[in-house]
């Protein structure tokens, strides 16, 4: 860190980013130093350059950053320090979740320590680059996680993502230009910094650079999170990390990254779990950390606890996930009570169209769309099951 | 009214920002961390500090969960209702909590001991059913350690 505040311009830790070809961890897997490279870092008094750490960890089956926060939290500041820097930022903001309480309080005090020790507030250690790291506690709403909404909530408003363009380094936080990064994303800076793009690169087993935390959760032997090479394959983290399926349960499918990502079935097991090789196999990476479905798990059910918490959830600004998520919620709910009719099935297939990418502001309803055009696809007897029977078989 | 304590640690929330509205989060979290929930007198109260309009800071208030417009009970028992923990059986917790103290999602014991409300995911999912008791989670738990550790509220 210190060599990096002292030896290199804003521009070579942007520019040596960007040859990581570190992609974001938050679940989008952009291009971190092309975000970065975005920024106007050119000496501007009128401007208030802002990075945001988004720590509102709240996607369904995911739990990778808080271990992060709770573990290693000087990692994330070290992090922040020389996103900063590249990116100009004098000011920085930590957006936590509230439920991670114990996360908050380690997260603080480190802070506090950083301050004590010289590597936060005016010319840390001597470079004459000043920073000032402010944690905000959120007050709940999944949709906060989305990065315009993110900057809404922190400017003290309702949670709405933004129109894009404006990007947020052209005008994010308080209309000033803003990067907002995640935490896992952020607790690699320091470490690339340090030892280089091609160290970095030589941690995975594809062409994207890295390591990544990969979770399990379900009804496995032993559910978890690992930190393990990009590119390791699917059937490797179930059954040699968590042990594969607990006693009396059988796979018949999984989530690979959270709830708003496609399901993958046994043919796709030895996928190599990465950002380009998931999307081929018809699913999405995201946050990594997998949700499996078991064999006494109703699948119907498993779509329906999802979609009901996207219902819940959306901001309601667009009418596709306004109105087509609760919509989609109660047929799910009627064909898993044994009332569902066979029209559902082809409504809830053009619902998971119209709530596709391209009709709204976010990706909210479009992620919600994941796991339910996929379920249509990988359990549709069992969805053909429950209306034919006029009950739950899982009942 | 608010009090002197409130208005102090509101104005130190103030400062991380270039004006008083956007600490709007910040100051009802302050408030209902004092009274337990949020009351149409503190919204006026503190729209006033922040230089909002009532409903403007209502509007915020009532969008985000954790801010509780209605009195809630002494501990507020937050259930996971998500994905793994309905994997691995969230609804006979909530059964067996619901009978117990009588109570469905969205009530308060008659007692004013305990609220119940689902929440979602909270990040517990590997050690999943899982439940927050006001800022304290407890992992893995089945309906023994769940009545052994709801006693713990008084």
């Amino acid at each position: 860190m210190y060599r990096a505040l002292r030896e290199m311009s804003p521009s070579d830790i942007t520019g040596l980013i960007k040859s990581s070809n570190l992609l974001g961890r938050g679940g989008a897997g952009f291009p971190t130093g092309v975000k970065w490279s975005l920024m106007p870092v050119e000496k501007d008094k009128v401007k208030q350059n802002y990075l945001v750490c988004n720590a509102d960890e709240m996607e369904p089956g995911t739990f990778k950053d808080r271990y992060l926060l709770e573990g290693n939290p000087h990692q994330l500041i070290a992090g922040m320090i020389v996103a900063s820097y590249a990116v100009q930022a004098s000011r920085a903001f930590i957006f936590i979740r509230w439920a991670y309480t114990k996360a908050e309080k380690i997260l603080s005090k480190a802070i506090t320590e950083a301050y004590e020790e010289g590597y936060l507030g005016k010319n840390i250690l001597g470079t004459g680059f000043d920073l000032d790291l402010y944690i905000h506690t959120s007050a709940g709403r999944y949709i906060c996680g989305e990065e315009t909404a993110l900057l809404n909530s922190l400017e003290g408003k309702r949670a709405m993502p933004r129109t894009k363009p404006p990007f947020p380094a052209v005008s994010g936080l308080f209309g000033q230009p803003t990067v907002v990064n995640n935490v896992e994303t952020l607790s690699w800076i320091s470490h690339i910094a340090e030892k280089g793009a091609d160290w970095f690169k030589g941690l995975s087993l594809t062409e994207t650079g890295g390591t990544k935390l990969f979770g399990v959760s379900g009804r496995v032997k032993k559910p978890g999170l690992w930190e393990l090479p990009l590119g390791i394959t699917i059937r490797e983290l179930l059954d040699e990390y968590a042990g594969g399926m607990a006693e009396g349960y059988h796979f018949r499918g999984l989530l690979p990254g959270g709830a708003s990502t496609d399901f993958l079935v046994e043919e796709h097991l030895d996928t190599k779990m990465d950002f380009s090789t998931v999307a081929a196999a018809g699913s999405r990476m995201g946050t990594g950390t997998m949700i499996i479905l078991d064999d006494r798990t109703c699948p119907v059910a498993f779509v329906h606890n999802i979609e009901k918490f996207f219902a819940l959830e959306s901001c309601g600004w667009c009418t596709p996930c306004r109105e087509g998520l609760p919509w989609v919620e109660k047929m799910l709910w009627s064909i898993e009570e044994g009332t569902g009719r066979m029209t559902y099935l082809d409504l809830l297939e053009s619902l998971a169209a119209y709530m596709g990418p391209g009709h709204t502001f976010c990706a909210h309803a479009p992620g919600a769309a994941e796991p339910l055009q996929s379920a249509l696809k990988y359990f549709y007897d069992d969805f053909v099951k429950h209306i034919n029977d006029k009950k739950c078989p899982w009942k | 009214m608010l009090n002197e304590k409130e208005i102090k640690e509101i104005e130190k929330e103030i400062g991380q920002y270039p004006y008083p509205a956007a600490a709007s989060i910040d100051a009802l979290k302050i408030v209902q961390k004092h009274h337990g929930w949020v009351s149409d007198e503190s919204v006026d109260d503190l729209a006033r500090l922040l230089g909002m309009s009532s409903e403007e800071l209502d509007s915020v208030a009532t969008f985000y969960t954790r801010i509780y417009r209605k009195p809630v009970g002494r501990n507020v028992i937050l259930l996971c209702d998500s994905i793994s923990c309905m994997i691995m059986g969230y609804e006979t917790l909530y059964d067996y909590i619901s009978k117990k103290l009588g109570i469905a999602f969205g009530e308060t014991t008659g007692d004013g001991r305990y609220t119940l409300l689902p929440i979602s995911c909270l990040g517990d999912c590997d050690h999943s059913p899982a439940m927050m008791v006001n800022d304290n989670h407890y992992n893995d738990l089945t309906t023994e350690e769940v009545d052994k550790l709801l006693e713990s509220y008084k």
